[in-house]
């Protein structure tokens, strides 16, 4: 079980052979990748800085994937997430989860991504032709997260 | 604090995204006076600087508050040593 928060990009494949590696328990693996669209709220996005709390967010994600765990029967979970500067087309965020069967992945992997939504402590900041401007939470969001409850 | 008690309670108060820009500052340290014990109490407190404090951490606006880097709510303690921060709510993923 791993968090990690970087500037760097990552390798989805890279991950998900590592993960897997040695570990003949794991029948099956789901992976979430999110990317930077060049539109939202209607406004062109030229590039997006994501600014986080660093020791909250480590912190917080854990907090995740430890409930995650408690639910599932999961033999793995990795979540890592960018910060800084990210253009359209770059990946933003990956969830993997490995587990013995497909059901556990899929929605410890699906549950992953909307408590990380709703509880890690990262905030973006969209740069549009009209200006600079701070995303506004989503409602959507958190009705995706209570479903969970 | 016990109302008798002397010691100064220091906290370390931090703030993110869009609220890091409208006060100017990502974190500053403040001597608490005796009577703020909690996080509603904190938060009152630094409303009453006026101006974009007042507006911004006015009662009804989404704000989220974390003491020592775990979410809290009107009523978690704050006292000497804490770290508290404020923050818009949260829009990674």
């Amino acid at each position: 079980m791993a968090v990690r928060v970087q500037t760097e990009d990552f390798d989805v494949g890279a991950e998900m052979v590592a993960m897997r590696h040695g570990n003949a328990k794991i029948g099956a693996i789901a992976s979430f990748v999110g990317v930077v669209r060049d539109l939202n709220e209607g406004a062109d996005v030229a590039e997006m800085t994501l600014e986080h709390y660093p020791g909250m967010t480590e912190k917080a994600l854990e907090k995740i994937v430890a409930e995650a765990r408690a639910r599932w029967d999961i033999c793995d979970a990795l979540v890592v997430h960018r910060v800084g500067t990210l253009k359209p087309t770059d990946q933003i965020v990956l969830v993997v989860v490995a587990s013995g069967h497909r059901g556990e992945a899929f929605q410890a992997c699906e549950f992953l991504m909307d408590y990380l939504k709703t509880r890690a402590p990262f905030w973006k900041k969209e740069k549009t032709a009209e200006g600079a401007r701070w995303v506004d939470a989503r409602t959507a969001d958190d009705t995706a997260a209570d479903r969970w409850s | 604090m016990k109302p008798n008690d002397s010691r100064i309670a220091t906290i370390q108060v931090l703030y993110f995204a869009r609220l890091r820009e409208v006060f100017g500052r990502d974190r500053e340290r403040v001597e608490l006076p005796g009577h703020v014990r909690d996080v509603a109490g904190l938060t009152a407190w630094l409303r009453s600087r006026g101006d974009v404090w007042e507006r911004e951490l006015a009662s009804g606006k989404p704000v989220r508050i974390a003491v020592n880097q775990d979410m809290a709510a009107a009523d978690t303690p704050v006292g000497n040593g804490d770290e508290v921060a404020f923050f818009p709510p949260v829009t990674g993923g």
